[in-house]
């Protein structure tokens, strides 16, 4: 062989195919401010839409008065309800099943709730004229306390909702009940608990919090009244389901409707729901014949557009004096808000909340949950998880723990001991799940052996003692989570969204010179797509990544697919594109075999092109194909060299991972130190493993920043507080801990490149470790559970309670 | 009376009626000398606002809880600018950023104490801007800066149609918003008496993150003989309407040898003379015992830095 031909190794290096360390691609443009956003966009003619907003919680809407604001030089107009009602848009379908105000039609329901939309020629005059529009409020008894919102008393929130007592997923008992869901065995699982040697029963309250992302929702929507089409530009995770709702709710056809989602900075969820300010935009836009903008600033982010967990999880665990668990039963108090806008599949209304039996083989289960409506803003979107699958976590790793404590056991131990076992997957779980594939202990025993578990725990006996001798101030934690994933959202079976099919797509086109274009239905936020899905092309059809542009947002160009959530694009795009790119190898080896001139079946298939078995040296490369593919191609095949795909997965998939977490506490300031925080993740086949800790890095931050107090709280007027970045808690690289990463890869049988997903591990996973690692060191002083958010004053509250001040 | 820079309630972490992030309309003035920008003052009365970093002033025009329809921009007025030493006292121009502070060997040798508590407010890009003038002038409980003038006994040196005058720190803060200072008058400097050499200083701040204001914090400034405190004077941030003196502390601690009992008492002194709000940082009874821990801290740093 001549010296210049390259070897094999350095052909599939070339690629930078699946593993490969590559660098983002898109951040390229990031990086350099060059990114293409919604508010970069500027329309000749653009308007810029703005809301009125109730200062009330709970209050009739008597008198709007716009006058006064459309005296102001440059406001266009003032919409209310009233306008909306002559398009049918003053309520608005919500994912769950439920119906919302757009804007305010007789009453409001929660603080900052949309009353007016005011058009201008710029964002300066809209504020200055929303200062002007008069509206008269009559309070109403405000509800904020969802304990308190099936009390016979409470007040009705949802007139609208007179006499209902079916909901869209079943009866309703109350006039602030929004729905049960049940599942599992309520008969065997009493029973475990009546014959339990030993049980524990804790209410866990995951408190409401706000995904934010730095770029917050906006929109410009444009009609072009002579050709009767509609264009709306937008920070969609989702820009197909858009389309569509969009079609449904406004009659224009479909084709007649271009969704387009730039560059988005973010979305954790916070992008999935359909917004007043969307509705808005695009009725002022019908109405004026001009482009509009509305662009939502940092407090109507935090304080309107969808909130998330808010659930209040009575846990129960049956046990054998040994530790192994016997059942679970818990029941779920759900917070809403005004309006059940929850971001979920449509026939799931807490999401799979019912993973909450997590990596644990419980023989009975059984979940029951509530859904309630109070003065707040609605949403309950799946920030950075896939639906309700981190209340979930919380809920049983908590659980967990506190029976540990009770038994006496270690919690590491405990987990050991109760682990569905290799042999037992595909595992059936109590309330339903087909688990596809896992291999918890040897994950959890790397983890511990890493970690150095038993010196640590040995090192904390030695500082209690040295606590309780008055030697040190402080105390020290050790946070053990174990957790189980669902994502790849999902099966059609049973995964909708308003009827649409919850699958994906992919389509990739093979120019003649080698290089592709692909487009996907998926959308990345920020998640690296640009760079992981040419990745996967790369590998599975021999074209190095580089030379493959990846597309994704434009519903006119891109297949139709249901967007990035959930972590399901790895899951459900991710698989489309593999699929996608086989078609195209195997058009190509009936190509290569004509140019070879020999059989197909005598073809193999190495690295970047097929070669003849047994004959290395009589090859072609996938870049000599795609040219024979267009001007040579046998004949009886037609000419071209591309494929589109759409994949239904059979089933979910079920990342897990092991995480710890050290902690030091000053129990006189309720601060909290991490010393260490190591996450293990077992995400099937790794795609790129930077982008990996990236998004590992970044979802333990999150994961952080809520255990440890970001929450979006309400005043008992339901004031809602702390709706800013001066309250609302956003770690800066200065309290954020240092990441250790480390991963097992146990690939999913099903999927066709084992990937399972990787992006919100960390947020499921990492809330538990904190929390669980608060709860740990204070357990020596009697304590079973302390809710979170752990922010220093409620840690010190704790101490307090505990005797830890003397 | 007062300039009533904001409404007492006009408080960050109050919920809001109005949703804003755009500004009200206003006219911008750039003086470059003191006289000028005083006329520009009188000519508008209460419509007028100095501008100095903005980094107070702006965030409250973008939540329209301040709507100057005037404002005067006094970073042209060089005048403002500058650390003098006068020997027994360090003059500081009211324009001085925070940053400036944090780089002045003069500051850092005869009042270290200054450095140590910028480098606790905010973050690096707002000390480039905010000045000490302002953040004095501002009369938000929660700057740093006005309990640490109370702890140093500074004074503020004003200039206004009427003429100078010159108002202690001490004197200075009536209640959230609002100060001694009247409508048409500016802060110039901020004349600060250099403590003893060899004094003992420690700023300690509780806060949730980098950029938050404190949740309490305490200044100590203290000489010591052998193991006996001679001197201490004690302020404290963000626990009150304003910035707190705790002069019986102090009391409390000159004289002794900072033993636990004496130490305990002062805490319980300070905190007795606190009166915080509960936000989102804490209910009171937190913030209290806060500001308790903080003057603990504090004095134990102090005394330990002190030369004897
Ligand atoms: C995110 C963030 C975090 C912050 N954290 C802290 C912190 O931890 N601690 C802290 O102390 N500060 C903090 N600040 C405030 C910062 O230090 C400000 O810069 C300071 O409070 C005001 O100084 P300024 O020069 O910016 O004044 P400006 O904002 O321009 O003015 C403040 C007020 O003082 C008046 N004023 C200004 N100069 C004069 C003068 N010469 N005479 C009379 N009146 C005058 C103005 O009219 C205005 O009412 C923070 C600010 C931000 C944005």
């Amino acid at each position: 062989m001549n010296d210049m031909t390259p070897t094999r190794e350095q052909r599939e290096a070339a690629l930078e195919g699946m593993g490969c360390k590559r660098k983002r691609v898109e951040d390229i443009r990031f990086t350099q401010g060059k990114g293409n956003y919604v508010d970069d966009l500027k329309l000749n003619g653009m308007l810029f839409g703005d809301f009125v907003r109730s200062p009330y919680a709970h209050a009739k809407v008597t008198r709007i008065d716009a006058s006064k604001a459309l005296e102001l030089p440059g406001v266009v107009a003032v919409l209310t309800a009233e306008d909306l009602k002559g398009v049918n848009l003053a309520w608005m379908p919500t994912l769950a099943g439920d119906v919302q105000m757009v804007l305010a039609d007789g009453k409001v329901l929660y603080q900052n709730q949309e009353v007016a939309f005011v058009i201008a020629e710029n964002r300066y005059i809209a504020d200055d004229a929303i200062q002007l529009v008069e509206v008269d409020y009559e309070e109403l008894p405000v509800l904020v306390d969802p304990f308190k919102a099936m009390d016979a008393d409470a007040p009705v929130l949802r007139e609208d909702l007179a006499g209902k007592t079916e909901g869209a997923h079943g009866p309703r008992n109350h006039h602030n009940h929004i729905f049960n869901w049940s599942v599992g065995d309520r008969e065997e699982t009493d029973r475990a608990f009546a014959e339990a040697e030993v049980s524990i029963k804790e209410m866990i309250s995951y408190h409401r919090t706000h995904p934010s992302p730095l770029e917050t929702c906006q929109c410009v929507a444009s009609m072009d009244k002579v050709s009767g089409e509609l264009t709306v530009w937008g920070t969609f995770q989702a820009p197909h389901v858009i389309r569509t709702v969009a079609s449904l709710l406004s009659t224009i056809p479909e084709h007649k409707i271009h969704v387009i989602a730039p560059d988005i900075g973010g979305g954790f969820g916070n992008k999935v729901g359909a917004y007043p300010g969307y509705i808005c935009a695009i009725v002022a836009t019908i109405v004026t014949g001009q482009p509009v903008k509305w662009v939502e600033d940092r407090m109507e982010n935090l304080s309107t557009t969808s909130f998330a967990r808010d659930y209040h999880m009575t846990t129960e665990i049956a046990a054998k004096k040994d530790g192994t668990v016997t059942s679970l039963r818990v029941h779920v108090l759900a917070d809403h808000g005004g309006f059940d806008a929850c971001a979920d599949p449509s026939k799931w209304p807490a999401g799979f909340m019912n993973i909450v039996t997590g990596s644990y083989d419980f023989p009975t289960a059984h979940l029951s949950v509530d859904g309630v409506y109070t003065n707040k803003a609605p949403g309950g979107v799946a920030y950075r998880c896939s639906f309700r699958v981190t209340e979930a976590a919380y809920c049983i790793e908590r659980g967990m723990d506190i029976l540990a404590k009770k038994l006496g056991m270690d919690p590491a131990d405990l987990r050991m001991k109760n682990f569905i076992r290799p042999e037992q997957f595909p595992y059936h779980s109590a309330l339903g799940w087909e688990y596809d594939s896992g291999d918890y202990h040897t994950a959890m025993q790397k983890a511990m052996d890493t970690i150095g578990y038993r010196s640590l725990r040995e090192e904390q006996k030695a500082r209690q003692e040295a606590f309780k001798r008055g030697e040190t101030r402080e105390i020290m934690g050790i946070g053990v989570c174990f957790f189980t994933e669902i994502v790849g959202a999902g099966p059609s079976k049973n995964c909708d969204i308003l009827g649409v099919a919850m699958f994906d797509s992919a389509e990739i086109r093979v120019h003649p010179t080698g290089s592709v274009i692909s487009r996907m239905g998926s959308k990345s936020q920020g998640q690296g797509h640009e760079t992981t899905w040419a990745q996967i092309i790369a590998t599975e059809i021999g074209i190095p990544a580089a030379d493959i542009m990846v597309e994704e947002g434009n519903t006119d160009t891109a297949p139709y697919g249901l967007g990035t959530y959930g972590s399901r694009s790895t899951p459900v795009a991710g698989a489309a594109i593999a699929l996608a790119a086989r078609k195209i190898r195997n058009k190509a080896q009936m190509i290569a075999a004509h140019m070879l001139e020999v059989s197909e079946y005598d073809l193999e298939w190495d690295v970047d092109g097929f070669q003849v078995k047994g004959n290395p040296g009589l090859r072609k490369s996938m870049k000599e194909i795609a040219w024979a593919a267009y001007n040579a191609p046998p004949p009886n095949l037609e000419p071209g060299l591309e494929a589109v795909s759409y994949y239904d997965p059979p089933n979910m998939t079920y990342p897990f991972g092991a995480y710890f977490c050290v902690m030091d506490i000053d129990v006189d300031t309720g601060v909290a130190k991490i010393r260490r925080f190591y996450a293990l993740d077992d995400c099937g086949t790794r795609i790129n493993p930077m982008i990996i800790e990236g998004q590992v890095h970044g979802g333990l931050t999150e994961a952080f920043a809520i255990a440890m107090g970001q929450e979006i709280r309400y005043d008992e007027m339901g004031n809602v507080l702390g709706a800013s970045f001066m309250d609302f808690f956003i770690p800066t690289a200065v309290e954020t801990p240092h990441w250790e990463t480390d991963h097992t890869v146990t690939p999913s049988p099903h999927h066709p490149i084992g990937a399972k997903g990787v992006g919100e591990s960390p947020n499921v996973g990492g809330v538990p470790a904190f929390s669980n690692a608060v709860n740990d060191a204070f357990g020596f002083l009697g304590s079973t559970h302390i809710q979170m958010p752990h922010d220093a004053w409620r840690i010190w509250k704790a101490a307090k309670e505990l005797g830890a001040h003397g | 009376m007062t300039r009533s820079s904001f409404e007492a309630a006009a408080r960050w972490d109050r919920p809001r009626e109005e949703n804003d992030v755009i500004p009200g309309e206003f006219i911008y003035h750039r003086p470059s000398s003191v006289a000028e920008a005083l006329a520009i003052l009188a000519s508008h009365g209460d419509e007028a606002r100095p501008l100095a970093g903005g980094h107070s002033l702006i965030p409250m025009m973008k939540l329209r809880m301040a709507a100057p329809e005037h404002l005067i921009d006094l970073s042209g007025v060089a005048d403002l600018k500058g650390i003098r030493d006068e020997g027994g006292s360090v003059v500081i121009g009211a324009m001085t950023t925070q940053h400036e502070l944090i780089a002045s060997e003069l500051l850092a040798a005869k009042l270290p104490i200054i450095r140590e508590t910028s480098l606790l407010i905010a973050d690096p890009q707002i000390r480039y801007m905010g000045t000490l003038g302002g953040n004095v002038a501002n009369g938000d409980p929660g700057n740093d800066m006005p309990a640490l003038m109370q702890c140093l006994n500074a004074t503020y040196l004003a200039a206004g149609n009427g003429g100078e005058r010159e108002i202690a720190a001490r004197d200075f803060y009536e209640a959230a918003y609002f100060t001694a200072l009247a409508p048409d008058e500016l802060v110039t400097a901020i004349r600060i008496p250099v403590p003893a050499a060899g004094h003992g200083f420690a700023y300690e701040k509780l806060k949730r993150k980098v950029g938050d204001y404190a949740t309490a914090a305490a200044a100590v400034i203290l000489t010591r003989d052998g193991s006996t405190v001679t001197g201490c004077s004690i302020a404290l941030t963000n626990v009150g309407d304003t910035p707190l003196l705790a002069s019986e502390a102090a009391e409390i601690v000159t004289g002794s040898g900072l033993d636990a009992a004496t130490v305990d008492r002062a805490v319980a002194a300070a905190e007795a003379i606190t009166n915080p709000a509960a936000d989102g940082r804490g209910p009171a009874e937190y913030r209290t015992k806060m500001a308790g821990v903080m003057v603990h801290r504090a004095l134990a740093r102090a005394f330990e830095r002190a030369g004897s």
